[in-house]
Order: C-alpha cells, then sequence, then structure tokens
C-alpha cells in the first residue's frame, strides 16, 4: 500500500490579530503550523500503513520553508517526503495547486491512496482534494470521518454529511478527504524525531514535474484576489450589567418576551 | 512567469501597501515599497497602491469566447425527495444578479424523482429546469453527478455556475471546474457584478474569518462559485412564474461509478443537527470544563433547542466537533444564539453572526462579542444560567 499525504504550512489563524485603527491583519509573530486538519490525514494513512504495510509518503507545495512540516510529518511517522517548491508556483490558486500536486503523484507512480485534510484552515476552501482526484481522474470520497476497512483494491470509509453518515465504498486507487477529529494524531516519536532530522527531502520544481509555466502559479490559476478588507462590525446592542438574578430575569426577557405584571 | 515590480519611478514611499499585505511581504527600505520572498502575489498591493507603482505581470493566457457565455445555472441539491433550501437561496441571488445584467437562470436538477419540483424551482426564479431523472441518481455520487453537469454546461455555455457550499456543493464543484479549466471561488458570502468589467465578484471570508478576499475569474468561462448556506435570500414563490422544463437525455455509461454508497445513517435522536436549531445554546472557553456543558444542555432542553460550542472548547476536548460553530465548524442562522463564555472572535462570528437575535452572556465586559450581539450580559455564566432554567421554569409553571 503507498499512501501519499497531501499537507500544507499555514499561519495559525487563531492567532491572527485585527489592527483596530488600520483594519488590516498582525501577522507579526504568527506561528506557521502544520494544518491541523492534515493532521488527522496523515495520522489515518499512518494508522492503515502500520496495519498493512507499505508506506506513507508526505509532501507539500510550498516555499523552502514549508519543508518544516515535512520533517514535523516524519516526526510523526511518515517514511518519504518531497518538497514542491519553485519560484513560478507562486500565487496558485486551488485550480493550479492540485495540477501540481496531481503531477507529484504520477511522477511517484503507482500511488494507491492520496489522502488530505478536509481544508488548510487559512484558504478554508476544501477544494484542493476534489480537485487532485479530478485532475488524476480518480474517484474521490470527501468529508472522511473515518476508514472502516482497506485492501489492496477498495476502500470502505464513513462521509459526514448534512443529517446523517454515508457509508461510502470506492476502488482504489482514490483520493480521501479527512475531517477533524477522525482520529487521536500520534505524537513524535523519539526514533522519528531523530530521523526528520537526517532526512534527505527531494525538491521538485516546474521542470522536474514537467509542468508548463501557463499551468503553474498565478499564470495557471484562474481565479484571483482583487481585494482584501476587514469584516465590518453588524450592531450595537444593550449591554446590561448588575445582578446575576436580576441579568436573568432579563436575559429570559428577551427569550420569552416581557412578563405580563 | 508571473511577476510583481514596484515601479521605482511611480513609488512615493507613502507606505499604504504595507498594512494591504495578508502575508507581511513589503518592507519600506530608503522610502521605497520592497517585496520580500514572503510574496504570494495574492494580489491585495496592487490595488492598495493610490499610485499605480505596484504592477504583477502574468503570462499569457488565452482569453477564448468569453463573451458567449451568458445566464446563471444553479446546481440543485436534493436530499429525501425534497429540495435543500440552500438550492432556492441561490435561486434567489441568481435572481438578484441576472437583474443586473438581463440574463437568465437556469437550474440542473439531478434527481431520483423529480416529483413537482420542477414547478416549484420556476416559482422560485428558475427560467429554465434541466432535469435528469433516474432512481441511479436517487444519491449523491460524485462521477455521474459531475459528468451530467460537465456535459450540460458545455452544451449551455452559462457564464456562472453556483452551488452551495455544503458537503455535495463542496465535494462535486471542484471536480467539475478542475475537469472544465476554469476557476471556482469556495463558500462565498456575497456576490455582485462588477458594472465595469460584467464579471462575477466573488467574496468569501478567509483566515479563519479574519479578512473578506474578493476573487474574480476573468480569462475563463464560467464563473464557478460555492455559496454558504442561510446567507442568501429565497425569493417568495410566484405560482405565475412561467419557465420551461428540458429534460436532459441519460445514457448508462454516464450513471456508471466507482464509488457506491453502502449505508446511509441518519443522525441519532438527540444528536440534532445544529444548523436545523432555532435555538442554539453555544458554549465557550468560559465553559472550563465538559462537565458544565450539561448546564447549557439543560437550558437547550428547555427552549427546544441545540448546544453548539466554539473552537476554543472544542479544541480542549469538551465538545465534539459536530458542535463547533464558526468558520472551521459550522454556519448557523437559528432564531436565537445564546452564547455564553464565548469571547466572540471573527472565526466564530462568522458562523453564527446572522443569527436573528443573539444573546451573549460573558464576563468579561471588554469581549468582543458584546460589540455584535444583541442584548449582552456581562456576568458569570455560572451564577446568571441557573437562574435563568429556574426563571423560564417558574413562568412556564
Amino acid at each position: 500500500m503507498r499512501i501519499v499525504v497531501a499537507v500544507k504550512q499555514v499561519p495559525d489563524t487563531s492567532e491572527v490579530r485585527i489592527d483596530e485603527e488600520r483594519g488590516t491583519l498582525i501577522r507579526e509573530g504568527v506561528p506557521s503550523i502544520l494544518n491541523p486538519f492534515d493532521e488527522y490525514a496523515l495520522e489515518e494513512a499512518l494508522r492503515w500503513r502500520d496495519e498493512l504495510g507499505g508506506t506513507v509518503t508526505v509532501m507539500t507545495m510550498g516555499p523552502p520553508q514549508a519543508e518544516a512540516v515535512l520533517r514535523e510529518a516524519v516526526s510523526m511517522g511518515a517514511d518519504e517526503a518531497v518538497l514542491l517548491s519553485d519560484r513560478a508556483f507562486a500565487g496558485a490558486d486551488t485550480w493550479a495547486t492540485s495540477h501540481t500536486l496531481a503531477k507529484a503523484v504520477e511522477k511517484m507512480g503507482n500511488v494507491d491512496i492520496v489522502m488530505t485534510g478536509k481544508q488548510a484552515i487559512d484558504g478554508d476552501t476544501a477544494q484542493t482534494g476534489p480537485s487532485i482526484a479530478a485532475s488524476l481522474d480518480w474517484p474521490q470520497v470527501t468529508f472522511v470521518g473515518f476508514v472502516r476497512e482497506l485492501n489492496q483494491n477498495s476502500i470502505i470509509a464513513e462521509r459526514y454529511v448534512e443529517g446523517g453518515c454515508e457509508v461510502i465504498r470506492s476502488s482504489l486507487p482514490v483520493v480521501i478527504t479527512v475531517l477533524k477529529d477522525a482520529n487521536t494524531p500520534r505524537l513524535p516519536s523519539l526514533k522519528g524525531k531523530m530521523k526528520s532530522r537526517k532526512i534527505e527531502i527531494p525538491v521538485w520544481g516546474r521542470e522536474d514535474l514537467e509542468l508548463q509555466e501557463d499551468e503553474v502559479g498565478l499564470d495557471g490559476s484562474p481565479t484571483r484576489v482583487v481585494k482584501i478588507r476587514t469584516p465590518e462590525i453588524i450592531s450595537n446592542g444593550d449591554i446590561h450589567h448588575g445582578e446575576p438574578e436580576v441579568l436573568a430575569k432579563l436575559l429570559v426577557d428577551s427569550l420569552l418576551g416581557r412578563e405580563v405584571e | 512567469m508571473a511577476s510583481i515590480e514596484v515601479r521605482k519611478d511611480t513609488c512615493i514611499g507613502c507606505g499604504e501597501c504595507v498594512p494591504a499585505c495578508p502575508f507581511g511581504a513589503i518592507l519600506m527600505e530608503d522610502s521605497m515599497a520592497v517585496i520580500s520572498d514572503e510574496c504570494t502575489l495574492c494580489g491585495a498591493c496592487e490595488s492598495s497602491c493610490s499610485y499605480g507603482a505596484i504592477i504583477i505581470r502574468t503570462g499569457e493566457t488565452g482569453t477564448t469566447e468569453i463573451d458567449q457565455y451568458s445566464g446563471i445555472m444553479v446546481l440543485a441539491e436534493q436530499r429525501d425527495g425534497t429540495i435543500d433550501h440552500s438550492t432556492l437561496e441561490l435561486l434567489g441571488e441568481a435572481r438578484r444578479l441576472a437583474e443586473a445584467d438581463g440574463s437568465s437562470v437556469s437550474v440542473i436538477l439531478l434527481t431520483g424523482e423529480a416529483g413537482d419540483w420542477p414547478a416549484k424551482l420556476i416559482s422560485y426564479g428558475a427560467d429554465t429546469v434541466y432535469l435528469a431523472e433516474d432512481t441511479q441518481l436517487k444519491h449523491f455520487r460524485t462521477e455521474p453527478f459531475s459528468r451530467i453537469a460537465e456535459r450540460l454546461i458545455i452544451e449551455k455555455i452559462p457564464a456562472v455556475v453556483l452551488a452551495a457550499a455544503t458537503t455535495t456543493g463542496r465535494d462535486l464543484m471542484p471536480r467539475i471546474a478542475k475537469n472544465l479549466n476554469t476557476g471556482l471561488t469556495a463558500d462565498c458570502t456575497e456576490l455582485a457584478i462588477d458594472p465595469e468589467t460584467g464579471g462575477l465578484l466573488q467574496t468569501r471570508p478567509a483566515f479563519g474569518g479574519n479578512i473578506l478576499a474578493t476573487i474574480v475569474c476573468s480569462g475563463t468561462r464560467p464563473q464557478m462559485a460555492t455559496v454558504r448556506p442561510r446567507v442568501m435570500k429565497a425569493l417568495d414563490p410566484d405560482e405565475n412564474r412561467s419557465g420551461k422544463l428540458e429534460k436532459i437525455d441519460l445514457s448508462s455509461s454516464d450513471l456508471e461509478s466507482r464509488t457506491e454508497v453502502l449505508e446511509f445513517n441518519p443522525l441519532d435522536e438527540g444528536e440534532v443537527d445544529i444548523t436545523e436549531a432555532e435555538v442554539i445554546v453555544s458554549g465557550g472557553r468560559g465553559l472550563k470544563s465538559p462537565e458544565n456543558f450539561a448546564l447549557l444542555q439543560e437550558l437547550a432542553g428547555l427552549l427546544d433547542g441545540s448546544v453548539g460550542a466554539s473552537r476554543a472548547a472544542v479544541d480542549a476536548g469538551w465538545i465534539s466537533y459536530p458542535h463547533q460553530v464558526g468558520q472551521t465548524g459550522k454556519t448557523v442562522q437559528p432564531k436565537t444564539y445564546i452564547a455564553c463564555g464565548i469571547s466572540g472572535a471573527v472565526q466564530h462570528r462568522v458562523g453564527m453572526q446572522s443569527s436573528d437575535i443573539i444573546l451573549a452572556v460573558n464576563k468579561d465586559e471588554t469581549a468582543p462579542i458584546f460589540e455584535f450581539c444583541d442584548v449582552g450580559f456581562v456576568g458569570d455564566l455560572f451564577e446568571i444560567i441557573p437562574f435563568v432554567i429556574k426563571e423560564i421554569k417558574r413562568r412556564r409553571k
């Protein structure tokens, strides 16, 4: 079984603050982390590798410093890592990103499953996984909370949708996107940490992937950001102070309407 | 290859572009903007510069026959024989956008059994309903749905294709957009037609809801977007609206799929889907422990509501992810949202700000939640909520 996990280095958006006066993002001191959703995808891949054997390869597309999240994944137990990095990849939207990631999967060859987090917490698009599947012409199972069964030919996974849970069987190869809470991601092991320091991580650029300039980065991206603004505050309500019992009565008034005396 | 350039003769070193950059990639050196390697070519600075001194150059991308595409196409979503409300919202929004340039609104309905839905879709704003009806389309499956939709889009060449940002829309649309080599914007909360270009301005929250980004797809068609449910408004149905029904011919190869739905397990009772709840009692960091959610559960029970939570409470392991409201959780629009011990960070706000009435209890009077709630109560939730429960019981006696 060869599983590739596509991960992303993201700013920790829960640490991003707004400069109230200028209405802009304050990114100073905001740490870069492994996208939390991708940790669950990685754990799901490692869990099945431990059971069935095979390899887990972790890959990311990003600037040279994105290598840090690959080393983190290796410390958790990934066997191999590949960094897709090239100045020409900058500015990629989900079309160009998935196109590049899919090319890397093709170059690796004999991949059975691509797993990735449901979404990345910076872009929140949830588009890259299904777009990789489209590029490879593989089936896809998205929003997976649990992989029930996996063998050389097929996978059975629980897909969480509005109002319930679908149990889906798919043939392999397949792309799976994984939800938060799918499992409990393991902590790095001592052995993993040592390996992560030593492992050589190949860097593949545009030419290694035999991609044209107009297929990657900003040039290969059909969409473009034209404006960024901070959301405006919506309303100013009544704020009450006072004794808990008085506040509770006012709250119930708001809920049920004022009591008729 | 794309590149960014600061025109040395035009840049006056005003520094306006520095805070406009979401990536902190612009530095001021010798009264001139300098772009560092952190730059992702996102384009935010280009529009912030009042002097036109920042230029992003892209390689040649052929703009082929864009003018031929017209109209707005909506992908309908059906579950258990009923059209999802999000589809009606999309029709309302599509109608509003179509008024801008007099274009038409169509809807694709892929279903096991159409019933009287085609007529209803027309009453909610569709001019044309494209219908594919087959028992094998009863359950959503990615491959047949994307295959049929792609073929229809190629044939009908709509300028815009919209679907709801549900698990179905977010599964289907990226596959279609990739195959059609066109752009897709996820989870939009605002749509508008650019009066200058006629293109679709697609606005969505990003960076955990900290910013709103407006995105365009200028060189390819159709322009595709998924739209956040419960944000757009459905029209009141008009039985007198006229429209036409066109059936899509299906072959057996259209229905082939490498995935199959083995079973569907609805949510357990008591495990109510919070997006359907009319009252949500939500807890955050201020709850302090998993046990304390029982207090909110009791209040929610009295109000026939559900319990929600902020990301902080879910990340702390006090309550499970299906309860999470916010940018990385669910978007809710109940009649009443009671936020207990929730600070109200943007990441949470974007998931609940469309609630009809927002009540907030928090002991920190500087908490951001008090800036946008309708009624706020500054105090300790562990003192106030038990009184609230008692008071509701007393009044109902």
